[in-house]
């Protein structure tokens, strides 16, 4: 029974820490890798300017959505994935595409809920319009394999509620990859390179893992993660264009409110990370008081 | 869950079909009878806007023409008009434009307020050459002759199989000598809808036209795939091969999507006696270079706006020229009115590539950016001021010059891997006054 409680009690440590203070330090470690090691093609102004036009818009929209206090954590992290993403030679696209991502969450929504991942729009747009690039093969094998670990360790870290999402996703679409790789009779090495890059791991865990943008049930997530899977290796192999799962997430992200139709859960909430269930309380007692507590405020993080 | 898993269905079924209108380029030789077939260096000019592509592939085979061949992977069935005879002279002049050079700048009198001048010195010109050849006739095995055509100096033919299998055994009865494991990845081009451009040397015709070399063969498709295969051409290397990528594109500079794309070091001031050695220098150079990215890399050494250049390894190529590289959206230009000098609106990107089937173990996938600055892989000689005036800036410019003279010698060691030793040597580094013969104070107030 004591080691129950103590266990229980290293659970609400780790619950009260929140996931995305880990994130941002790996993201972090990444950008100053990359900077440094890899030489990216992004200038220190950039990065200023990308993140402080992030908490800039942040603050903006806690102070005209009269929000109960300002949070910098999302935008952080929207802006330190731009920044390892987003190439662009005008710093006012840098300053948009921060503006895009955060603007886009208090704009665009669907019940309460942002509908399209902050990072993930922002890309899309400045993509289709031809004023950035994403350079997805820059990582090279150390920083992707380290940076994979970092990810990994997140979840375990963490214990993110919503994992099944990044695992769902992972899962199909390195699946997917073999198996097309051995109907081709290519060796093995294809599918690993192709796996080798460090837009795919941001994608997976720092995107299509975003809680405010995915369904809000376990089944609903699994099925979204399929489905962004085929999308994204689709563009792909069939259209043969790069960067094939940011614009799948962003053809997908509509079908987030139809899967919650379909399948009703819990919103989620950063203070009290769920997996939306809202039933089955044996399996982890710590969640109980919490998936059932469904925010009064309006929260846009 | 019936509404979703119909799109869902959909989707892998779409899945299924993808293998239809993959394109690829880029071949690999395949000699007849026993010739050594030398295949190390390739050189491919792509022309990209849209979807239209225009590929030259460079042809400087040396051995006799009668064992010259070449297979490449095509996304269609070519027209006899999408194929073309290119110059040499032009991809010459295209290699030549872009190629690494050597800068020299000379001090100036210390004693006097100076402006540096630059002025152009030379450039590097080691270009290789890539691939071609040809003959064939249709037959069974499941292999079926799409095409056949008599271009210039080659006769052409696009095969498509059923399976590899046919296809491999096909092209060895036909005297085509498929290297052992070419077969897996016929196989998966096969899966992936292509067929396969086949090219030798008519002898009849070469003789007709006089010439003594082979020019490159040019095709020009429409393919949404932006890519060059190369893992054929891993398959009867021996050793890692290089090859020279020139992308002529309207809107920025191109990089691959599946590897680094890195640019070299630039604007590095090296030693003098480089000069004569530039050559060697710069093969090292790049040697380190590939190291230092664990094999894996794809260098840009040259991203510019063909409209000008600074300084010019050669002049800027031609509206001419261009177009003979395939750069169909000029002409629209001239109908504009705009006069000669505008903005020829033509990008050049320049990758170089030193490849193996164990780095590379996928084809070169590519994207072209927004980005328009400018790239040269450019190396600096600085003269020393040799002068006799006498004043305090020329005195403490002569004691700086030891130094400088031993951060070049670095330098040059680390770009090219050199030994420091032999860099000083070289450098009679020894011979030079030092500035260490005073004691930091003496210095100080030096009078």
């Amino acid at each position: 029974m004591e080691q129950r409680n103590e266990r229980i009690q290293a659970d609400q440590i780790f619950r009260r820490f929140d996931p995305r203070l880990y994130q941002i330090a790996s993201l972090s470690t990444l950008l100053l890798y990359g900077l440094v090691w890899l030489h990216f093609d992004v200038s220190l102004w950039q990065i200023v300017i990308t993140l402080g036009t992030a908490l800039l818009t942040q603050y903006a929209a806690t102070c005209l959505y009269k929000l109960p206090s300002f949070d910098p954590r999302s935008p952080l992290i929207s802006a330190l994935s731009l920044c390892l993403l987003l190439r662009t030679n005008d710093l006012v696209v840098a300053a948009l595409a921060a503006f895009i991502a955060i603007a886009s969450k208090f704009v665009i929504r669907w019940k309460e809920k942002h509908l399209f991942n902050p990072t993930n729009l922002a890309l899309v747009v400045v993509l289709a319009s031809g004023l950035g690039w994403i350079s997805p093969g820059q990582w090279g094998q150390v920083a992707w394999f380290g940076f994979l670990i970092a990810c990994l360790g997140s979840l375990v870290v963490t214990r993110a509620a919503r994992a099944d999402v990044t695992l769902g996703f992972l899962g199909f679409y390195v699946g997917l990859l073999f198996a097309r790789a051995l109907w081709l009779g290519d060796p093995l090495t294809i599918p690993l390179h192709q796996l080798e890059s460090g837009a795919l791991l941001i994608f997976a865990f720092f995107m299509i893992s975003d809680p405010k943008t995915t369904p809000d049930t376990r089944t609903g997530r699994i099925i979204f993660a399929l489905i962004v899977a085929l999308a994204a290796l689709y563009i792909q192999f069939g259209l043969f264009r790069p960067n094939g799962p940011l614009w799948g997430l962003i053809g997908c992200a509509p079908m987030v409110p139809l899967l919650d139709h379909l399948l009703p859960g819990s919103r989620y909430d950063w203070s009290k990370p769920s997996s939306g269930r809202s039933s089955n309380p044996v399996v982890n007692p710590v969640l109980v008081p919490l998936s059932l507590s469904v925010p009064q405020q309006r929260r846009f993080s | 869950m019936r509404r979703v898993l119909v799109p869902l269905l959909t989707f892998v079924t779409s899945l299924l079909l993808w293998s239809d209108n993959a394109s690829a380029f880029c071949g690999f030789y395949v000699g007849k009878a026993d010739t050594k077939l030398f295949n190390k260096a390739s050189e491919v000019a792509i022309v990209r806007h849209d979807n239209k592509t225009v590929i030259t592939i460079a042809n400087d085979f040396k051995g006799d023409v009668k064992e010259f061949a070449l297979v490449v992977p095509v996304p269609t069935v070519l027209e006899k008009e999408q194929i073309h005879i290119g110059e040499a002279a032009v991809l010459k002049h295209l290699a030549d434009y872009s190629a690494p050079r050597l800068v020299e700048y000379f001090d100036h009198n210390p004693c006097v307020r100076y402006e540096m001048l630059e002025q152009k010195f030379g450039a590097l010109k080691d270009m290789a050459p890539a691939s071609a050849p040809a003959r064939g006739r249709g037959r069974a095995l499941g292999v079926t002759v799409e095409a056949q055509y008599t271009v210039g100096e080659y006769d052409i033919l696009i095969l498509s199989a059923i399976e590899s299998a046919g296809l491999e055994t096909w092209l060895s009865e036909n005297g085509y000598r498929i290297p052992n494991g070419a077969s897996s990845i016929l196989h998966s081009y096969l899966k992936q809808g292509m067929k396969f451009f086949v090219a030798k040397v008519n002898l009849g015709e070469q003789a007709k036209l006089g010439l003594t070399h082979l020019r490159p063969l040019q095709i020009a498709f429409e393919s949404p795939k932006f890519m060059l295969p190369i893992r054929l051409g891993t398959v009867n290397a021996d050793g890692a091969q290089e090859l020279f990528i020139y992308f002529l594109t309207k809107q920025g500079r191109v990089e691959t999507t599946n590897y680094r794309t890195v640019r070299l070091p630039e604007a590095q001031e090296i030693p003098l006696y480089v000069k004569d050695k530039f050559g060697d220098f710069y093969r090292d150079l790049f040697t380190q270079q590939v190291k230092r990215e664990s094999e894996r890399g794809v260098f840009m050494e040259y991203a510019w706006d063909m409209n000008w250049c600074d300084p010019c390894a050669a002049n800027p190529l031609s509206a001419e020229e261009l177009r003979g590289l395939g750069v169909f959206w000029q002409e629209n230009v001239g109908r504009t009115g705009k006069g000669i000098g505008q903005a020829q609106n033509v990008f050049l990107t320049r990758l170089h590539v030193r490849y193996d089937a164990a780095h590379f173990p996928e084809d070169l996938m590519f994207q072209e950016t927004s980005d328009r600055g400018n790239f040269q892989a450019r190396y600096i000689l600085r003269h020393p001021w040799t002068g006799q005036d006498e004043c305090p800036a020329a005195t403490s410019y002569r004691q700086q010059l030891r130094e400088r003279y031993e951060r070049e010698a670095q330098t040059l060691a680390t770009l090219t891997g050199w030994n420091i030793g032999e860099i000083r040597k070289a450098m009679n580094i020894a011979s030079l006054p030092t500035g260490e013969g005073k004691k930091w104070y003496q210095q100080l107030w030096a009078n």
